[in-house]
């Protein structure tokens, strides 16, 4: 390894405890197809007590396998050589037996997805007792009575109630605190925290990164935090690894990655972040021709749309309601309750919400995917409101949707340039040679080489498919896109290029865009006016500085604070501020709760994000299919 | 370090370096293979699979040859008519595999009139791989019309199918078998053929229901269906071959139950009947013969067993590659060929891990 990261490497913490972790040269690879490839090559780390140490790299990195590695969670075709020693004793190479008295007990881990990762069949509680009990002697009601002050400990509400819960009747914080309690349920030595906020809404990320902070006071465990999220980092780690190709770059204190990066790729990858506050204070409408317009209000602000003779607007909805229908004894659920929202041609809107606010419904019924229950919703100046299927095959010819998920949104057995030239085809705008041009050129403008149109999307990198997706909602040149989350499954940096390319096409093609996301830093980057959701309910539309820099609404206030920014210094300033807003709203709450409660939307909440897990299950269940067996 | 390395550390500030795809380790088995390709290597892959498909195409070649097919002449001297002295006591097969492999005139005996057993188990196979084919293919075909449009189309339409389906199945195959058997079939294996297929297509119905119903809810579909693709091309060209992992599973199951259930028709004297031959029909007409002459009921049995099991065995290696799940665990000797092999390379022994 080169000398650099090792010059800056093993800071002594002010305590100088000795280290309860010690990894030195762990080399993890896997076996395919008569070959060793490395994954993760000498990896040498320290971690102490109380102390967070944060390993941040992209996807296939090597941060989570040079982990799992650490208590034998490998697959079978990996193999980890080495030396990891916790409290001295040597990890790599115990039976299976000596490392699940290890698991659990000495190291625990919080994984990334906590529906996944607690057995739905079983309540938190005695999923939390059976951790205790496999470990230590102890009766059914004394781990009870553990359980329950662990749960006391991650701050659920009501513990007593909660013990007895299963997780779906949870909300996904609360199942998150529970996955962390049984973690924390044999007073683990180390701590591992698999990507523990990416599944999470930011707001919730806020809450248990607070609760996390909290953690680390009160626990003497050292804590491996494994991200890719550089805003978590900054929140929370005392020191940071960062890992590329299963090699650590560079390693240091916090302070010194944040602010005085010397690895190219650290550089670069802070640099990708988008942070939250940048473009507004930057250059103000800059990569757009948008004249701003100041002051928000409750009623949308129209921008003049640009450049564009035609008059109205590219979607209009007004007092817009969506329901998904009932099945069998589920009553009908209205996902959206009356929504006025417009979009000027050539604009771009963000819309921004957490999940279950309704904000992907009104971009899938926007191309017509759900049927519009009540009001009007006008795309480019058609009403889809009880439409034909013969005029919204017209309308989707300048309406199109990139989808949230590129691996599930291509057909896994098309090449993808079939994929993009779908549209065309089926519109009988080209065929033949003509159509194979059109692929081509499409290619060529999301900067894919143009050999990809034979390949298969399996063999493309997640961002690689997204462009795809891009591409093949460009195809038809719509006047109105619908990007729905395009980035979110997507790491950082390949983020960072997937919405550079986002923008220059926005230039280029100038079409309306409904860009729907739950970040917050990345809806500044492109759109000129924000509109926020929350409940099925437009909470504030106004024009973007505005909305950022001035934010009427609690609930605005509340989302923007709980956007963690990569920069240790000024994230702890806002971990104070937004402290104090999680304070207020909660005390706000226990005084709304009363009479909230009563009116069934809370309720009807939840059952719309049950159903949600439950359609996003079903997807869990058949995307590994072909177990055999009947139906 | 000096410890060679196959990733090449890349470029920073290309652009080739953010394409690098992030389970590359993973996709380093199926690199610039189409899903197809992936499945048959992986099928290729599996030794089970390979020596039943092996065994049964020796089976199928044994039994068109020998005998001939239709009006094509064989190499085998007897066809299941023709009557011969008998040669061995009492009719005893004639093939042995003491000092050698001798063959001899009639290698699996003769029944007591002097028939050649040989020629009549052939024959048999013939009509049993007849009917099989007919009712595998025609069964999914039914299966897979019935099953795509209950599980597109939904509501009162998949109510109407699904019903109809349960309908059919509580029906004991075996009876209707027998009825309509005795019915239009007679002596031909086609038309018998036809009539179990229009009885057992239910599982393969359910079973392509339930994958429409999961497949229909996927991404790639609502973007079809933007793109402006009708329900026939969402149906054929979208869902339909990602639901071909269980249809081909289902199907050489299919197949495997056909054979068993067209033997135990003809044992019960329901489906082929006397003049022509099937494998069931021939254990059926000389169940009073095990005693004294077991190898008229060996052969048949053994043929039956074979070709079944061989389905079966096919089965569960498509199965398994069409699962995406379904990684290769490498043996400990190819584990130790592999590190071998890097110490030859590097000069170098390697460290061994756990």
């Amino acid at each position: 390894m080169s000398t650099e990261t090792l010059a800056n490497a093993p800071a002594p913490t002010p305590d100088g405890k000795a280290p309860i972790l010690e990894v030195r040269d762990l080399t993890v690879e896997f076996f395919v197809d008569g070959e060793w490839y490395p994954a993760a090559t000498e990896v040498t780390y320290d971690v102490r007590p109380g102390e967070v140490l944060a390993i941040v790299g992209e996807s296939g990195s090597g941060k989570t396998q040079s982990s799992m590695s650490l208590i034998g969670l490998l697959p079978p075709n990996g193999r980890a050589s080495g030396s990891a020693k916790l409290a001295g004793r040597e990890l790599l190479g115990l039976t299976h037996k000596q490392l699940s008295s290890v698991r659990g007990k000495e190291v625990a881990v919080i994984f990334q997805e906590p529906m996944t990762a607690l057995n739905p069949v079983y309540t938190v509680g005695f999923q939390i007792i059976e951790t205790l009990r496999v470990h230590f002697d102890m009766g059914p009601k004394a781990a009870r009575q553990r359980a329950i002050e662990l749960l006391k400990l991650v701050d659920i509400p009501d513990p007593e109630r909660a013990v007895d819960k299963y997780p779906h009747q949870l909300s996904g914080g609360q199942r998150q605190r529970g996955m962390i309690a049984q973690a924390l349920a044999c007073d683990p030595k180390l701590l591992i925290a698999d990507e523990p906020t990416t599944a999470l809404d930011v707001t919730v990320q806020a809450e248990i990164l607070k609760l996390m902070r909290d953690l680390r006071s009160r626990i003497d465990s050292g804590i491996v935090l494994i991200t890719h999220d550089m805003g978590v980092v900054a929140d929370l780690s005392d020191r940071v690894l960062v890992m590329k190709n299963g090699r650590i770059v560079e390693s240091g204190v916090s302070d010194t990655i944040f602010n005085r990066p010397t690895h190219p790729y650290t550089i670069q990858l802070l640099e990708s972040v988008p942070h939250l506050g940048s473009a507004t204070l930057q250059a103000p409408g800059a990569e757009h021709d948008v004249t701003s317009t100041s002051a928000t209000t409750a009623t949308p602000v129209q921008a003049p749309a640009p450049a564009d003779t035609a008059t109205g607007y590219a979607l209009e909805a007004k007092d817009l309601i969506i329901e998904y229908p009932s099945r069998g004894r589920i009553p009908a659920f209205r996902a959206i309750n009356g929504v006025d929202l417009t979009i000027a041609r050539g604009e771009v809107l963000g819309l921004v919400g957490e999940s279950g606010s309704g904000k992907t419904t009104v971009g899938r019924a926007a191309v017509g995917l759900l049927p519009v229950a009540g009001g009007s919703l006008k795309v480019n100046g058609v009403e889809l409101a009880g439409v034909k299927p013969k005029t919204l095959r017209e309308v989707r010819q300048d309406v199109s949707i990139v989808f949230q998920d590129p691996g599930s949104s291509l057909n896994p057995r098309l090449p993808i340039g079939e994929s993009i030239g779908e549209p065309l085809k089926l519109h009988g705008v080209a065929k033949g040679a003509e159509l194979g041009k059109r692929v081509e050129d499409l290619l060529d403008r999301v900067h894919l080489s143009r050999s990809m149109r034979n390949r298969y999307p399996h063999e493309l990198s997640g961002g690689q498919r997204q462009r795809v997706g891009i591409a093949r909602a460009l195809a038809l040149s719509p006047k109105l896109l619908i990007a729905d989350e395009p980035t979110s499954a997507l790491d950082v940096s390949v983020q960072a290029r997937v919405l550079e390319l986002f923008q220059e096409l926005q230039r280029e093609y100038g079409f309306a865009c409904l860009f729907i996301s739950h970040d917050l830093a990345v809806v500044e980057i492109l759109s000129s006016r924000i509109a926020v959701m929350n409940k099925g309910l437009l909470v504030e539309v106004g024009d973007r500085d505005a909305i950022l820099r001035n934010p009427q609404q609690d609930y605005t206030k509340r989302l923007l604070a709980a956007v963690p920014v990569p920069n240790p210094a000024e994230q702890k300033l806002r971990r104070e501020e937004r402290d104090r807003l999680i304070e207020e709203a909660e005390a706000a709450l226990r005084q709304a709760d009363a009479q909230a409660d009563a009116v069934a939307h809370g309720k009807n909440l939840d059952e719309f994000e049950q159903q949600e897990q439950r359609t996003k299950g079903q997807f869990d269940a058949t995307n590994p299919p072909r177990g055999g067996g009947s139906v | 370090m000096t410890t060679p390395t196959p990733i090449t550390p890349q470029q920073l500030d290309g652009p080739e370096h953010h394409d690098v795809v992030e389970n590359a380790i993973e996709l380093k088995e199926v690199e610039g293979l189409s899903q197809g390709r992936i499945v048959l290597r992986r099928f290729l892959r599996h030794r089970g699979a390979m020596a039943s498909a092996f065994v049964l195409l020796c089976v199928v070649v044994l039994a068109t040859t020998s005998i001939g097919w239709g009006p094509i002449p064989g190499w085998w001297k007897y066809t299941p008519t023709d009557l011969s002295p008998i040669v061995n006591s009492g009719g005893a097969p004639t093939l042995s595999f003491s000092g050698g492999i001798t063959i001899g005139e009639h290698p699996f005996g003769q029944d007591n009139i002097g028939k050649d057993v040989f020629a009549l188990v052939m024959r048999g196979t013939q009509q049993s791989l007849t009917v099989m084919v007919i009712i595998g293919l025609l069964a999914s075909a039914i299966g897979i019309a019935i099953g795509a449009s209950a599980g597109f189309f939904r509501g009162r339409l998949d109510n109407l199918l699904m019903r109809f389906t349960d309908m059919v199945i509580t029906i004991p195959v075996i009876m209707v078998g027998a009825i309509l058997g005795a019915w239009v079939g007679g002596a031909n294996p086609v038309t018998l053929a036809l009539a179990l297929a229009a009885v057992s297509w239910t599982s393969m119905a359910r079973l392509v229901r339930g994958e429409f119903l999961s497949l229909r809810e996927r991404e790639f579909v609502d973007a079809a269906r933007v793109a402006g693709a009708s329900n026939g091309r969402i149906m054929f060209k979208h869902i339909l071959p990602n639901a071909v992992g269980v249809i081909i599973v289902n199907a050489t199951l299919l197949m495997a139950a056909a054979i068993l259930l067209e033997t135990a028709l003809s044992y019960l004297g329901f489906g082929i009947a006397f003049p022509d031959v099937s494998l069931g029909n021939l254990i059926n007409e000389y169940q009073t013969a095990f005693a004294t002459r077991p190898w008229l009921f060996w052969w048949p049995g053994l043929f039956i067993v074979t070709i079944a099991l061989c389905i079966n065995f096919i089965g569960d290696g498509l199965r398994d590659a069409f699962d995406p799940r379904q990684r290769r665990i490498p043996t400990r000797r190819a584990l130790a060929r592999a590190s071998r092999r890097a110490e030859r390379k590097s000069g170098v022994p390697a460290t061994a891990g756990a």
